[in-house]
């Protein structure tokens, strides 16, 4: 077991820091629920491919309307095209959902800090998402399996609100049929089609295979949703300073600039959007910050 | 008898009870089985039983009138299941479903009930249990209830 985890998430290289956007081509749309979807980009200059880490986020612009701080949900092995998951929430995103293959947007990034997957290596990950919340774990998904023999188990818990809303349906399936990752999804509510378990994510955490004082926890989703997760987790004994969360804060700049996604002594877009959650677990609770 | 106390006692309901307890319980379990669709018990009726799953799945579902059931929550091997056999008036708040082919320890409230009676050191030792299952499915519900994964606006 590599003792170095028990430091803040890495931070973002510096060379990385930029305002100026490329433009991108979508190349692919996908509808992957009622009100998400994900756009493949891919550059229209001949510039570097789009290097980035898992856990980190671009500034997606769309003309005329704005730029939205987007998590990167592609494989950050496949550093050629760029993959954006999101739900159409916005003024921005709306907007955004209507774009088709063929139409250029405006990208800045990547930018923050991200998952401490290489530092997990020889631990069991535990992988807890919520809603949306699996897009920006997605990327760390793909490095862990693609180096699947450096870390212990696996498992990822997912929880969302219906059977409709499961994103990645397909992705799910494939990782569940492997004997090398654990996989278990549950839905807030349910009518009988469903076969799946019923019940919040927290509720999975109990029972998953990970050995607590090994493990190393990444968790994304509704805030509420990370802090009961973090309680379960701290039940079964994972330590605070090896449980990493991923903040969702009003982010304009992306550069640690504006000042607009200040989260008590840290900027969400700089600091993180990944923290260890023993760093910002003080700040959590105050609903003032 | 002998196989079925050592079997209850590796259920997580009983993890860390004395073993005096369990070999006094043993008295009030029985195996069961319920084919996949099958109710396990129905809103309205008497209690007499909580369930230990062993394996398989159960949906808790509510049947609203012109509406499909809704699920509320899926129960596995691990789980406990019904405690209205603790709580006057002893009837079912639920509909109990397996999901699919379940196997459980039915335990007779009835029974426990009076046990607890003649023991309070083992009615508070279940109490403590029971409460604990109740906070967390309280914590659950407040959760779902919520909505935490809807848009906000």
């Amino acid at each position: 077991m590599r003792s170095n985890l028990e430091t803040e998430a890495p931070t973002l290289e510096a060379g990385a820091v930029t305002m100026l956007p490329r433009l991108f081509r979508v190349q692919r749309y996908l509808q992957e629920t009622d009100d998400t979807f994900t756009l493949e980009l891919a550059p229209l200059d001949d510039g570097a491919p789009c290097a980035f880490a898992p856990g980190q986020f671009n500034m997606l612009y769309v003309f005329g309307v704005g730029e939205v701080p987007i998590s990167i949900s592609g494989d950050p092995d496949k550093p050629g095209v760029l993959v954006h998951t999101t739900r159409a929430v916005g003024t921005v995103t709306k907007v955004m959902a209507r774009l088709r293959r063929g139409d250029v947007i405006g990208v800045r990034g990547p930018y923050g800090t991200p998952w401490p997957v290489d530092q997990a290596e020889g631990n069991d990950v535990v992988i807890v998402a919520g809603g949306i919340g699996l897009a920006p774990l997605r990327p760390a998904l793909y490095r862990l399996l693609a180096r699947r023999d450096q870390f212990g188990k696996v498992v990822l818990l997912y929880g969302t609100r219906t059977p409709e809303d499961i994103l990645y349906r397909k992705e799910l399936e494939r990782w569940r049929a492997r004997f090398d990752v654990d996989v278990y999804v549950t839905v807030d509510r349910a009518t009988a089609p469903w076969r799946g378990s019923v019940g919040v994510v927290t509720h999975l955490i109990p029972k998953a295979p990970f050995d607590p004082l090994s493990a190393v926890a990444l968790i994304c989703g509704p805030e509420i949703m990370m802090r009961f997760s973090v309680l379960e987790l701290e039940k079964r004994g994972v330590a605070a300073n090896r449980m990493f969360v991923s903040l969702e804060r009003n982010m304009k700049c992306g550069v640690g600039t504006c000042g607009h996604c200040q989260f008590g002594p840290a900027f969400v877009c700089r600091e993180g959007p990944v923290f260890a959650y023993d760093r910002v677990r003080d700040w959590l609770a105050v609903r003032e910050v | 008898m002998e196989t079925l106390e050592r079997v209850l006692s590796e259920h997580a309901f009983f993890a860390g009870m004395d073993p005096e307890y369990v070999h006094l319980l043993v008295g009030c379990a029985s195996n069961v089985r319920f084919e996949a669709g099958s109710f396990i018990f129905r809103q309205g009726e008497e209690a007499r039983h909580f369930y230990l799953i062993r394996q398989g799945k159960a949906a808790l579902e509510m049947a609203p009138p012109n509406r499909p059931p809704m699920m509320i929550q899926t129960v596995s091997e691990g789980d406990v299941l019904g405690w209205s056999w603790l709580i006057p008036p002893h009837r079912w708040r639920f509909d109990a479903r397996a999901l699919e082919l379940t196997r459980a320890f039915a335990m007779d409230g009835a029974c426990l009930r009076e046990k607890c009676g003649q023991d309070p050191r083992l009615g508070y030792e279940l109490l403590r249990r029971f409460s604990s299952i109740i906070a967390e499915r309280l914590e659950a519900t407040c959760l779902q209830l919520m909505d935490v994964y809807a848009i906000q606006s």
